[in-house]
């Protein structure tokens, strides 16, 4: 009966004793440089194979557009080129002769009113659509049909309607990027627990209070999951409507670059539209992150 | 005998399309202030949705639930409900969830500060102040049932109902909260409709058991009292004949005479 007892006794003591020093000592000094050797480390772990592949893919590309006759410039070329438009991206020379900056600011600008305002109205719609049966009945139909028509093919009706070139890009966006918001947020809301729901109604919130407090936390994942499907599929739309409108716009700037046969142009738009892109989901995705960060299910 | 609280011939009757089946049937039961009563059944005759109904989350379908001789037939914080699976609000922390409910209930009669220290002073009835600003992915199961149980106090409910509150917990965490429950009882004299299905549980805390009969059309079959003096303690109970007695009764009444056929 007794030796189990002395046992744990002498293992909990001991280290116990010789630990004790250690902890005191850690917190205060080598940490700093082995936390910074570690994230050193880590960095290197992720940027480095990217690199890597990289650099493979641009040797490739190199290898095989350097020969003459080739209908697609190297990359050493393409740097050639394109060089004062990557080191000047702010330049003005008036008409749609602007710098990258202005032309990727434009497009951006489209697709934040754009967006915002689909935002706005995905989920509002979307929680009609999620809460009430009837809404749901009367709608969702719709929205399969209308969700599966292509960014562009709204474009002629809009110029028609709007007849100017600024609010039917942005029209587009907006009907673009609606859908997969309306879509996850009625989903998010038709999930929301019984248990939350029977919580809201022993405390008599009222319905602006659940809407708050319960419905609208309760939803944010799936909510968030259709505004990052809305911002990649309105960035998307952006390029394409913006070559049929013209003006200053990265989408513009594209088609600009290919009547005056500047395939240089082209290829750093390109690497600009899908770092922008990447930029954008990011940062939806952790806007998403930042405000659902208590709501995993528990 | 003085009714606080009196379900009055409840009828539930659930209809899906064609079929309708007959959940409960004439419900009758009277409940004294400060009284703690235990609902205990076989799992589906009815007894979560005979708490749902007092709840006012249900409809009855015949009959009403009577507080304080008004009829109440939709939710409020006067019958504030533990939950079974606590349903704490996982994007609140803990103080924020208590909160919710205080804010709503004494936004007139309480200033701000009032509200906070009241807040502070539930948690603190539930050895859970400490984990004040945790949210509920962070904290025990245990811990998460205290939180559901202070958040329901802090309404200062007429009447408490327990929906199977331990039930989703450890034996000994489960003994732990029994305790701590039967304490706030005593010390806040609460009217308690505790829905179970743990024949000790009902005994240790009860002054009534109400045993139903198994659905469907499930009837009150027997009510049971507990003549046990208060406070009670779990170990010198093991052995007390009253204890043993009432215990017996109710495992008689649920395991011989209303034993649970399956798909009956």
């Amino acid at each position: 009966m007794n030796m189990p007892a002395t046992k744990i006794e002498v293992e909990t003591a001991t280290p116990a004793a010789s630990a004790a020093p250690v902890v005191a000592m850690t917190p205060k000094r080598p940490p700093r440089s082995e936390a910074y050797a570690r994230m050193a480390r880590e960095t290197a772990v992720r940027v480095i194979p990217p690199l890597v592949v990289i650099a493979l893919l641009t040797l490739v590309w190199e290898l095989v557009c350097r020969r003459a006759g080739s209908a697609l410039p190297p990359p050493s070329k393409v740097f050639k080129d394109t060089k004062e438009l990557i080191l000047d991206p702010f330049f003005d020379h008036g008409g749609i002769d602007k710098g990258l900056f202005w032309h990727l600011s434009a497009s951006l600008q489209r697709v934040a009113l754009g967006y915002s305002l689909s935002a706005i109205a995905g989920i509002a719609l979307g929680v009609l659509v999620g809460q009430s049966v009837w809404a749901m009945r009367g709608l969702d139909p719709l929205f399969q049909v209308l969700r599966t028509i292509p960014p562009l093919a709204w474009l002629p009706l809009s110029l028609a309607a709007f007849r100017d070139g600024q609010p039917s890009a942005i029209f587009v966006i907006f009907i673009t990027s609606i859908w997969p918001i309306i879509i996850n947020t009625a989903v998010g809301i038709r999930n929301i627990p019984q248990d939350y729901r029977n919580v809201a109604a022993v405390v008599q919130l009222n319905p602006l209070e659940f809407f708050s407090k319960i419905m609208i936390p309760a939803a944010a994942p799936y909510i968030f999951t259709g505004l990052r499907i809305g911002i990649g599929l309105s960035w998307l739309a952006i390029v394409a409507a913006e070559m049929l409108i013209g003006g200053v716009g990265i989408g513009f700037f594209i088609w600009d670059a290919w009547n005056s046969s500047h395939i240089s142009e082209i290829i750093l738009a390109l690497f600009y539209v899908g770092i922008v892109g990447f930029v954008l989901d990011r940062l939806i995705a952790g806007l998403g992150k930042f405000v659902t960060r208590g709501t995993a299910t528990s | 005998m003085t009714a606080y609280l009196k379900l009055d011939h409840i009828d539930k009757i659930f209809t899906r399309g064609a079929a309708t089946t007959e959940v409960l049937k004439d419900i009758n039961l009277t409940i004294e202030k400060g009284q703690y009563v235990s609902i205990i059944g076989h799992s589906g005759c009815g007894k979560s949705t005979l708490l749902n109904i007092i709840a006012g989350l249900t409809g009855a379908t015949t009959g009403g639930v009577l507080l304080e001789n008004r009829e109440v037939n939709s939710p409020g914080p006067d019958r504030a409900v533990v939950f079974q699976n606590h349903s704490l609000l996982p994007w609140l922390t803990v103080y924020e969830n208590v909160k919710l409910g205080v804010d709503k209930v004494f936004s007139k009669t309480k200033t701000r500060a009032e509200r906070d220290a009241w807040v502070m002073h539930n948690l603190n009835l539930v050895q859970m102040a400490h984990a004040r600003d945790k949210r509920p992915n962070e904290i025990s199961g245990g811990m998460k049932q205290r939180v559901g149980i202070a958040r329901a106090l802090a309404m200062e409910p007429k009447v408490l109902l327990l929906d199977e509150p331990f039930g989703a917990l450890d034996a000994l965490t489960r003994a732990h909260l029994q305790d701590s429950v039967m304490a706030l009882h005593q010390k806040l004299g609460n009217t308690i409709l505790m829905i179970t299905h743990d024949v000790d549980e009902a005994v240790l805390l009860s002054d009534r058991i109400v045993m139903m009969t198994n659905g469907p059309s499930a009837r009150i079959g027997e009510v049971l009292e507990v003549p046990l003096a208060r406070p009670r303690k779990r170990l010198e109970l093991a052995t007390n004949t009253t204890y043993l007695k009432c215990r017996q009764r109710v495992l008689e009444f649920l395991y011989e005479r209303h034993r649970f056929v399956e798909a009956a």
